[in-house]
């Protein structure tokens, strides 16, 4: 006997950190699950599963989405963008440093939507004021930090990115 | 906290939503940016059998200036209208709130039709709309309807859209010479669901102003060359009027407060900053 139609799964294939793939999804399964379940990355977090608290905020496109407000079959072609993107070869991203110095997190639940918010909002305002990241940091709930180490980090990448190149003498 | 069952709709053009809504009535849903949907699907107070998703759909993803007012599609985001280029010149009162419509990370994929189809009595675009008298642009496969503001929006998360109908787009009215400006909001954190919204339009002695959260749907009244203790017995009137409720967000004596105060101050901002548009006419 067929399945009905609500439970068939579809083909989803889209770019994953840097890589094609592919799998499939009934409709009604989030990203946010998808990802964890089907493509393992686990460090998409969950939490509220209504849009609120900004956990699996990963980048769909560029753009900073909140995943467990999308369906894994909405991203089919696109380009989706995890946590597990900003590390590379096992050294962590100048953010992610940052977020480690400055202690932009104690229990690290909320982290990896943020690090992911962070890099989206940055490639649209390169040159934050403290108000302005601090208006894009509401966007998330941390009951850890208080923010302030976040805020300190994210003004330290901000300054290190706008740096000029060195010029080489000759 | 998870959706139940559903079909799944990608539409490649406006007529095969159409077709589908046709066919499907009351259990099909129209997806775009799916911000409230979703929460709605998760939680199970909607459990729809066809989801519609018209994001990807190029038609209604536009944001068009035509004189008189800014026509933005369907699929067109919060984010895309905030950096529309002429917002601050031409649509002054949705450059002031539309930075209040939940966050950086919702605006990139809620949109401005989504809102408005969706009418939260909270929510900052339906208030913007009623108090700017904006229209909503309905289609199905019957025809193409236009309806005002006030005719679209009837109540708590309930509007005048028929079951075979969609809301393609919605008309703001551009910025009224020598008019003024001002909107507030009062939320537990920037971002979250307005305990009240206040939105004004100042021009010559002519007031309008819009509460949006107190009740069921945004209010808007209009006063002309009111003397300055008449404005004070009008917002207490009101805020009688709004009838709003005692809940865990603000008592009800609390809201009438924030109509009062807040109504005055956002009316006196709308006009400082209309007479600073004379000023540097």
């Amino acid at each position: 006997m067929s399945q009905p139609i609500e439970n068939q799964k579809q083909q989803v294939n889209f770019t994953l950190n840097g890589r094609e793939v592919g799998g499939s999804a009934e409709p009604r399964k989030l990203l946010s699950d998808f990802l964890r379940q089907e493509m393992a990355l686990t460090g998409v977090h969950v939490s509220c599963e209504h849009g609120i608290c900004g956990c699996c905020t990963v980048r769909i496109d560029g753009k900073a989405v909140r995943a467990c407000l999308t369906l894994a079959v909405q991203v089919d072609g696109r380009r989706v963008d995890t946590v597990e993107s900003l590390a590379h070869a096992g050294e962590l991203s100048d953010l992610q440093k940052a977020f480690r110095k400055h202690h932009g997190l104690q229990c690290g639940y909320c982290t990896p939507g943020i690090l992911m918010s962070v890099e989206a909002f940055l490639e649209i305002s390169p040159k934050p004021n403290e108000e302005e990241i601090r208006d894009m940091l509401g966007g998330h709930i941390c009951r850890c930090t208080g923010y302030t180490g976040m805020v300190r980090a994210i003004k330290e990448v901000v300054e290190q990115r706008n740096e000029p190149v060195p010029l080489i003498e000759v | 906290m998870k959706p139940k069952g559903f079909e799944y709709l990608r539409a490649h053009s406006v007529e095969q939503a159409l077709d589908s809504l046709a066919s499907n009535g009351d259990d099909a849903k129209i997806i775009s940016g799916g911000n409230s949907l979703m929460a709605m699907l998760n939680f199970r107070l909607l459990e729809p059998k066809v989801l519609i998703d018209i994001s990807r759909l190029e038609a209604l993803s536009g944001i068009e200036y035509k004189g008189d007012y800014l026509e933005v599609g369907a699929a067109a985001t919060q984010a895309q209208l905030q950096a529309w280029p002429g917002l601050a010149e031409r649509m002054p009162l949705l450059a002031l709130a539309v930075p209040h419509i939940g966050h950086f990370q919702t605006r990139s994929k809620g949109t401005v039709c989504g809102s408005i189809a969706h009418s939260d009595p909270s929510s900052e675009l339906p208030l913007c709309l009623a108090l700017l008298g904006g229209s909503v642009v309905l289609r199905s496969k019957r025809g193409e309807k236009v309806l005002k503001a006030a005719d679209f929006q009837l109540g708590m998360l309930s509007t005048a859209c028929a079951d075979d109908e969609m809301v393609v787009a919605v008309r703001f009215p551009v910025k009224r010479q020598g008019a003024g400006y001002a909107f507030t909001e009062v939320a537990r954190r920037k971002g979250d669901f307005a305990i009240i919204a206040i939105a004004a339009e100042a021009v010559g002695g002519t007031i309008r102003l819009g509460i949006g959260g107190v009740a069921d749907k945004p209010a808007v009244r209009e006063w002309s060359d009111l003397a300055t203790d008449a404005l004070d017995d009008k917002l207490n009137e009101l805020a009688w009027e709004l009838g709003g409720n005692d809940d865990i967000h603000a008592s009800a004596k609390y809201r009438r407060q924030l109509v009062r105060r807040l109504g005055r101050e956002v009316i006196e901002t709308a006009q400082e900053n209309g007479v600073a548009v004379k000023e540097t006419n």
